[in-house]
């Protein structure tokens, strides 16, 4: 075979090795940005709230992705653990997300629900006190530290240039609606839920709730952990549908 | 190189007509005949397999491969499966009403077996893996029951939880008696002290919980009762024994009165199917203290 010109030119081996990876791309990543079946529709998906989104980035900056998953993956004793597989659909608005693949704990596709939100303030607290045996760290801080929120406007702009349906709307109100979460029975938390359906809206941390209460950072953890899972009503779910693998 | 065609002299075969220092030169040995026809049969493997599975994409789709195979089809039939293997005893469970469940001994037996697992799997995380509790949920092992120990009451508390907005949950708050201003702290202290002599705490200020007596009766009786052997129809714990949910302490005891606490727990209807959550009922029923 005649090769010895790639041998001796390394500017035509270096084009030569970009086409061939590149065929590798083309078969592998470039249909998945094209086949409506790669995330499926599925209806209750939206756009994290505010708070959540804070609770999300909270979630990254402590690393928890270094032991939870969130992805439960089709087989059957990840299905009778934790619930329903994930589906693409689940974390389409996730920037990036959040799947890991290391499980030193368990999966949180679908933690939120599964305990109150007592547990997740004793558990982050001291997460010996409610499972002895677990090796996880403590967070005492994110209870005592106040949630800083004053950049959520631009977090919320920066995800919708990457195609999260933040409406104008949402980002516009953004820092009013992190202070509505935490504050139930009020007029602003009642427009909350109509932005973001299924919005959960209560004192995460165990603390009281009133006017001019400000979130801690454990309010947005535990807003984020206790809607994990939960938008997409699997009673409704067909999985034979069309474009569902 | 192309149109080379030098033979090594010692051992006849080609080289690769690389040469350096004028004189050393590369044999150009072919592969070994054994990986050769193993790499063969891995793409002749790789072209079965891409007809057989699922494999390449299309414009619109996918390649879905003669035996149609699909992971979420797959776990779907596992689990269905599973449960068909289950199914007598499912059944069987889901049609008896259970406290018939207990006198038969093979469902009764299959039940501990599926409450056992569902157990490990959804509520250790509060109640501990031997159901032992901990500081603000409940021991499940004695028969000391905020919302009644008997199988239909363990059934109802399990199916839809407390005060977790589902609207046949156990809904019943106790007043944050300090936080709302209720109660003075001088008089919430007098109280706890009361609360606490109840039941024969040690370290108890006799003369604060003669003070007590007076407003436990007005404000506490209400719901746990003048003898405060508690109500399970409202959730108020009995306060006469010496078994205490958020700690026996001066300290706890207050805590307790000013903010009222309120314990939450999920509605595991809509996370498990009934017939689990009967078997939870049975199980948790079996541990001891089931009444």
């Amino acid at each position: 075979m005649n090769h010895g010109i790639f041998e001796k030119n390394s500017l035509i081996l270096l084009i030569g090795i970009l086409i061939v990876v590149s065929i590798g791309g083309i078969v592998q990543i470039a249909p998945l940005f094209m086949l409506s079946s790669t995330i499926e529709k599925v209806e209750g998906m939206r756009p994290y709230s505010p708070l959540e989104q804070a609770g999300r980035d909270i979630y990254v900056r402590e690393g928890c992705y270094n032991c939870h998953s969130q992805m439960i993956r089709s087989l059957r004793d990840e299905v009778e653990r934790y619930g329903h597989y994930s589906l693409a659909a689940e974390s389409m608005y996730d920037h990036p997300f959040q799947w890991s693949s290391k499980r030193t704990g368990p999966d949180l596709a679908r933690i939120g629900g599964k305990y109150s939100d007592a547990w997740h303030t004793d558990h982050m607290r001291y997460p010996k006190s409610v499972v002895p045996a677990s090796i996880m760290p403590a967070y005492p801080h994110l209870e005592k530290t106040a949630l800083d929120y004053a950049n959520i406007q631009d977090k919320l702009k920066t995800l919708q240039l990457v195609g999260v349906p933040y409406t104008d709307e949402m980002i516009a109100k953004a820092a009013a609606d992190v202070e509505a979460q935490i504050a139930p029975d009020t007029d602003a938390a009642k427009e909350l839920v109509a932005r973001y359906p299924k919005a959960q809206v209560r004192k995460f941390d165990g603390q009281s709730p009133g006017e001019g209460v400000k979130p801690t950072e454990l309010d947005a953890l535990v807003a984020y952990l206790q809607m994990l899972g939960t938008l997409v009503d699997f009673t409704k779910f067909d999985a034979s549908g069309p474009n569902l693998r | 190189m192309a149109g080379h065609k030098h033979i090594d002299e010692v051992t006849g075969v080609e080289t690769t007509g690389h040469v350096w220092d004028n004189d050393l030169r590369e044999l150009n040995k072919p592969l070994p005949r054994w990986w050769l026809y193993v790499f063969y049969a891995c793409c002749v493997w790789a072209f079965g397999y891409w007809m057989v599975y699922p494999a390449w994409p299309t414009l619109s789709g996918y390649t879905q491969g003669y035996l149609g195979y699909s992971q979420r089809a797959q776990v779907m039939s596992d689990v269905k499966e599973a449960k068909a293997a289950q199914d007598t005893y499912r059944q069987a469970i889901a049609n008896a009403a259970i406290t018939d469940v207990k006198g038969k001994e093979d469902l009764f037996q299959f039940a501990l077996a599926g409450g056992a697992a569902a157990f490990g799997d959804n509520c250790s995380g509060c109640h501990g893996r031997g159901a032992q509790g901990a500081v603000g949920y409940p021991n499940l092992n004695d028969d000391d029951w905020i919302w009644g120990g008997s199988l239909e009451q363990i059934e109802k508390s399990i199916a839809y939880g407390i005060r977790n907005g589902h609207e046949q949950a156990h809904a019943t708050p106790m007043p944050r008696f300090g936080l709302d201003g209720i109660l003075e702290p001088a008089v919430i202290s007098d109280v706890a002290n009361y609360v606490r002599s109840i039941s024969g705490t040690e370290q108890v200020d006799t003369a604060a919980a003669e003070r007590g007596k007076a407003t436990f009766a007005e404000q506490c009786a209400a719901c746990h009762g003048e003898d405060a052997k508690g109500n399970e129809e409202m959730g108020a714990p009995n306060l006469s024994d010496a078994i205490w949910l958020y700690g026996s302490s001066q300290e706890a005891v207050t805590q307790s009165i000013v903010t009222g606490r309120g314990g939450a727990m999920p509605a595991w209807s809509t996370r498990l199917d009934p017939v689990t959550v009967k078997m939870l009922a049975l199980y948790v029923h079996s541990l001891g203290g089931g009444k």
